[in-house]
């Protein structure tokens, strides 16, 4: 019995003890589940003021300042003579030098003129003895819209035209309020006679919120920042997404299914396995550095290429293709290799007939998963030479290209922040769409045809 | 709440009122059940079940698989409030108040209602902090000193003091299955619980192992109350005073051990004990 | 463009020879013997006998025809042409192609020019001619080849399952030409540079000051790359400060609190975290992050740069969140249940169990996932560019600019490469650094994250 009361007195001792500590180690979990709730807290708030920053800054930039003008196609300014047609027995280089000139004759028709008088009827009397504030309204790369409206009809010289011109990127600035108007004269980009006219065409109605369809179908330009574009980063952005799909998913589906199908456990594969999962984790200027070397320094093709770039993307790409292809044929369960092999039918035959038609939601969905990924890679682009300025739309995959992750870097690093910063983060949205909906199809491709085995 | 006096058939067995606040006599009543049932979603594992647990002894649950023994165990303490969509209701007393009474926090109930799994779970922790870990968190011990007393203590009455005392800082699961097995036990005695229920505690074990928990539980019931699931009846015969019997989630007969094995009142207890299923 | 036609012409070929087969061993099967294979496979084995060949010859010409062409038409040149430096006679080559092919030059071509020109045209068309003879003579052997043993009692479909598996494993091979070639071409460059640079100079140099002098100078400047470890440290050091406490809390309250609503809910939300391009986070830092942090420096008096090693690392943080997250849900989701409830059993509470018994058990598996996520960290290069400033100085203070060992690959090969200077070569030994570095952890992390799950299987 003693030993009863004894344990009988410990355990009562305990309880007491236990009910002791309940409130502090209850506040305890209450605090701890706390500090959960926040860190996950924290983490959505980081995701809603990143995209919050993002759309604050870059809406705004899709509606850009544009002044409305009827221009006076003058014959006195507008002296051209006919295109030149190419002559017999001229060599191609000879008739290509003279439709340069000709072009260069076009070109150095005072197109600014025509703007400046458009401009001059609608301003103050002085304008007309402040050309040079006057011209600098008007983006001057919007020269180049009259003249190829002229090229194209030759018969509009001497009517008048009524187009919309974009306004220059300080007047944009001004008018959006992207700078602080109680700076001194001299911080400002617009001096107080530009200023006053912009108030005049404002008042005019003549100042004008257009969609800006340049960002969308105009090419980079330094000269002219406000007509500065992505047409250029689009298409070789394009040609190196469609290198990759073209290079590779075939690989990448090829290696998936020897890894999962033929191979047997020796030492090659374990090679091969390990590798793939290194080059999964592997930083990606290293494959920069990699494109340098190989591609440029030793196969010699040229600098800044999509074709560089695409190979580069793939070599990127070709881990992600081939885990996500293998997780696919592991799912299959193996009944229906079994099924497919007691009729009689080959390995390559049971994977070509059955396994790839059913993984092939599996592959896709992973395949543009990877092709995601790559299209917002921008470090190893630019060691391929991607970091320079290309003002023009690549014709084939070897020409000068940007690419889209790349052109936002070379605009954020413009000295014209406030015209900038907005016009990147536009660019910004464009990518994170083009993502979205390359995951979305992702996720749907997904939902729609997944088995469940 | 419910009056807990009302649901007692011999009311003169025990005095509610006292055994409420003070300690409760040899074998009187310690845990009364009275009509629990537990949903797990929308299957009804176990119906209106009543039971009466006398203290300081062993009291098997025994039963072909599936037929509620181990839910009913958990519901003691509380563990099935730990699993997904399963639902309890009833009466469970212990010492006549209900453990589902909000003034009876569940981490005390688990404290004075210990538990040993079937598989023997030590933490990948050494021996000494495997013990130590109950006392700690409840802040059982007031020094280092005391923590180690109540460490070894545990440990002699788990049987496993002399063979682990010298290698108190090796692993846990460094020990044999038995030996781990045995630490769990010590561990559950270091929180000094009233209660401990056992959940096929050997299933996982050799026989020499297998008998040398016996020979510890046997020697436990002097000083707590044991329920012990056990799917061998010979187990349950050797080792416990009362034994009830539960088929497909209904508890079909209890009563003294000998009774049920050698003169059992239901058919189906006979069946069950004749080998004719189960 | 004339290899796009012969790879056009090829491919008709196969396909002539595909159905030749495959008709010829339906006919054979009609009249009753019986064929091994299926006439498919028949056709595509003629395919792939007559194809291949011409065009593994096709490739040989692709990329060697060019460059012996052009020797043979330098070595014909006359002396002091040939004595000019490699850009300029390469330049002169490029007009002699320009001549050669009628496209003409701006201005009169010299007469060696043209002359050059007319043995190139002349070589040209000898070279065109000997490919398609080639490739014909390669496809007729692979055809005859197979030809003489054509019937039915050819294995043809066993040859071309062989021939899809070599071309399997040629392609499962790519990985291991991808890390040999990345492994080589940065060691023998890093070896050009280690030719102007001594090794100990660089690996333990202090100072990063490469002047742009003349090749030959003896590695004049400081290619020192302590400051650029340094700064690499400092910056994934403050990055782990921050996705560590909040990742792996993140990871318990979705593993252990969370309902399954909840989860369905923020899993995603933070997944997006982890696929916004790093480009859009550089842009983040420099045009929100900094400008906060500079302000609040402003704020309390101390001088916070907009551009530092704090903003970079933060926002590096904010993108290894789900990382971190993602890679200790899935670790602590792995302590089996039997611990926790032999926890709960003893009467401790939620968070007691998961402090005292799950994570000391996940141990393992979570520095594993947070040594990934440190090499994450350290191959990181577009906000470090965009954010962290760009002074590659030993200094301590986070609050001032900092550069890394990535910044500095890119600030060296943007611009003029000239694979000849130190200027440019040093960003291939930086990478090489970067590469083992990296290499090293990912193997580290995934031994001791493997150790772990098998300690659980």
């Amino acid at each position: 019995m003693t030993v009863a009361t004894d344990i009988a007195a410990t355990g009562f001792e305990s309880t007491d003890k236990v009910r002791a500590s309940l409130a502090r180690r209850h506040a305890a979990e209450k605090r701890f589940r706390l500090i959960g709730l926040v860190a996950i807290l924290l983490g959505l708030g980081f995701v809603a003021i990143l995209f919050a920053s993002i759309l604050a800054k870059g809406l705004p930039a899709f509606w850009q300042s544009n002044i409305r003008l009827t221009i006076n196609l003058d014959p006195a300014i507008i002296k051209i003579s006919p295109p030149p047609q190419q002559q017999e027995g001229q060599s191609n280089a000879a008739h290509q030098a003279e439709l340069l000139a000709w072009r260069g004759e076009l070109a150095s028709l005072n197109w600014g003129r025509l703007i400046e008088n458009a401009l001059i009827a609608e301003l103050p009397s002085d304008a007309a003895q402040r050309r040079r504030d006057v011209s600098r309204l008007v983006t001057s790369g919007e020269r180049f819209k009259l003249r190829d409206l002229v090229a194209a009809n030759p018969n509009l010289i001497g009517s008048t035209v009524d187009v919309d011109l974009l306004a220059d990127a300080n007047v944009d600035v001004w008018v959006k309020g992207n700078i602080d108007r109680t700076l001194p004269d001299a911080q400002l980009p617009l001096n107080p006679v530009q200023r006053n006219y912009v108030a005049v065409l404002q008042e005019k109605g003549l100042l004008v919120q257009r969609f800006a369809s340049g960002l969308f179908v105009n090419v980079d330009s330094r000269s002219s920042l406000a007509s500065a574009g992505l047409a250029g980063a689009f298409i070789g952005s394009l040609y190196m997404m469609l290198i990759v799909i073209v290079l590779a998913v075939p690989v990448g589906v090829a290696a998936a299914v020897y890894l999962e199908e033929f191979a047997t456990k020796n030492r090659l594969t374990d090679l091969i396995e390990i590798n793939i999962n290194n080059l999964a984790a592997v930083p990606s200027i290293v494959f920069g550095l990699l494109g340098a070397a190989v591609f440029i320094n030793w196969l010699r093709l040229p600098l800044s290429a999509p074709l560089v770039g695409g190979l580069v993307l793939t070599l990127m790409t070709l881990p992600t293709i081939i885990i996500a292809t293998r997780a696919t044929l592991r799912a299959i369960p193996p009944s229906i290799r079994q099924a497919a092999i007691g009729l009689g039918a080959s390995r390559v035959q049971t994977i070509t007939h059955h396994l790839l038609p059913l993984a092939i939601p599996g592959i896709l969905t992973g395949a543009i998963i990877g092709v995601a990924q790559a299209l917002g890679e921008t470090a190893p682009l630019l060691l391929i030479g991607m970091s320079a300025f290309v003002a023009s739309v690549p014709v084939t995959p070897l020409d000068q290209s940007t690419a889209l992750p790349v052109q936002i870097y070379l605009w954020q690093g413009n000295e014209l922040r406030n015209f900038f910063e907005a016009r990147t983060s536009a660019a910004i949205i464009v990518l994170l769409a083009l993502m979205v909906m390359l995951n979305g199809l992702a996720i749907f491709l997904r939902r729609r045809f997944e088995k469940r085995w | 709440m419910l009056d807990p006096s009302k649901f007692l058939a011999d009311p003169s067995a025990v005095n509610v009122a006292a055994a409420a606040q003070s300690e409760v006599a040899l074998g009187d009543p310690k845990v009364i059940a009275r009509d629990v049932n537990v949903w797990y979603g929308d299957k009804q594992g176990l119906k209106s079940v009543s039971i009466d647990i006398r203290s300081r002894s062993v009291t098997a649950f025994i039963g072909p698989s599936g037929c509620g023994k181990s839910t009913f165990l958990r519901c003691f303490n509380r563990m099935n409030d730990t699993i997904e969509g399963a639902r309890v209701d009833g009466t469970i007393l212990l010492d006549g108040r209900s453990i589902y009474d909000p003034d009876l926090d569940v981490v005390e109930l688990r404290a004075r209602v210990g538990m040993v799994f079937q598989k023997p779970n030590p933490f990948p922790k050494s021996i000494y902090e495997n013990i130590a870990y109950g006392p700690r968190i409840h802040g059982l011990a007031r020094n280092k000193s005391d923590l180690a007393q109540i460490v070894e203590t545990s440990l002699q009455k788990a049987g496993l003091w002399d063979e682990v005392k010298d290698r108190l800082n090796d692993p846990g699961t460094g020990l044999s299955g038995g030996q781990q097995q045995r630490l769990c036990i010590a561990r559950a005695i270091a929180v000094s619980p009233e209660v401990i229920l056992m959940d096929e505690p050997c299933s996982a074990l050799d026989p020499i192992a297998t008998a040398r928990i016996e020979e510890l539980i046997d020697e436990l019931r002097a000083n707590y109350t044991i329920i012990i699931v056990t799917h061998s009846m010979q187990q349950a015969a050797r080792v416990s005073q009362r034994t009830a019997f539960f088929h497909l989630g209904v508890l079909v007969e209890e009563g003294p051990t000998e009774t049920i094995f050698t003169n059992p009142s239901d058919k189906r207890t006979l069946d069950y004990i004749t080998g004719r299923f189960g | 463009m004339s290899s796009f036609w012969l790879i056009v012409v090829v491919l008709a070929v196969m396909g002539f020879a595909y159905q030749f087969g495959a008709t010829k061993s339906r006919k054979v099967a009609r009249s009753g013997a019986r064929l091994h294979s299926l006439p498919t496979h028949y056709g595509v084995l003629l395919a792939l006998w007559c194809g291949v060949p011409a065009l593994a010859v096709l490739l040989l010409f692709a990329v060697f025809e060019g460059n012996v062409i052009r020797a043979i038409v330098a070595s014909g040149l006359p002396d002091e042409i040939r004595a000019l430096p490699a850009d300029q006679l390469s330049a002169i080559l490029n007009r002699i192609h320009s001549i050669a092919t009628g496209f003409g030059v701006a201005g009169e071509p010299e007469t060696f020019e043209v002359q050059a020109a007319e043995r190139m045209a002349t070589l040209a068309s000898i070279g065109l001619l000997a490919r398609i003879a080639a490739m014909a003579v390669a496809a007729v052997l692979g055809l005859a080849f197979v030809l003489r043993r054509f019937g039915p009692q050819l294995r043809a479909r066993n040859e071309v399952e062989r021939g899809v598996q070599a071309l399997l494993i040629f392609c499962s091979a790519v990985a291991i030409f991808t890390t040999v070639g990345i492994v080589l071409s940065m060691l023998s460059e890093a070896i050009r540079f280690f030719s102007f640079v001594h090794p100990f100079d660089f690996f333990f140099g202090t100072v990063w000051n490469p002047r742009f002098a003349t090749v030959g100078a003896g590695g004049g400047g400081g290619y020192g790359l302590l400051p650029l470890l340094w700064g690499t440290v400092l910056i994934s050091f403050i990055a782990m400060l921050v996705a560590v406490p909040v990742g792996l809390m993140t990871a318990i309250y979705m593993a252990e609190y969370a309902s399954p609503h909840f989860r369905s809910f923020a899993k995603p939300v933070l997944e997006v975290l982890a696929g916004i391009p790093t480009i859009v986070y550089g842009f983040f830092a420099l045009t929100v992050v900094g400008p906060f942090f500079a302000s609040i420096g402003a704020m309390i008096g101390v001088e916070v740069r907009a551009t530092s090693a704090l903003t970079a690392g933060v926002v590096m943080g904010i993108m290894i969140i789900p990382f971190v997250s993602s890679l200790s849900d899935d670790i602590i989701t792995q302590v089996p249940r039997s611990m926790r409830d032999g926890s709960l059993g003893l009467g401790a509470t939620h968070s007691e169990t998961i402090k005292r018994v799950v994570l000391p058990a996940a141990l393992p598996g979570i520095v594993g996932a947070f040594l990934l996520a440190v090499s994450r960290a350290v191959g990181e290069t577009m906000i470090v560019v965009l954010a962290a400033g760009n002074a590659p100085v030993l200094q301590i203070n986070p609050l001032q600019a900092i550069s890394t060992v990535t910044v500095t690959i890119v600030n060296q090969l943007t611009g003029d490469i000239d694979f000849t200077s130190p200027q440019s070569l040093v960003a291939f030994a930086l990478g090489l650094t970067l590469f083992t570095i990296t290499l090293g952890l990912n193997i580290v992390a995934l031994y001791i994250v493997r150790k772990y799950r098998e300690q659980y299987e």
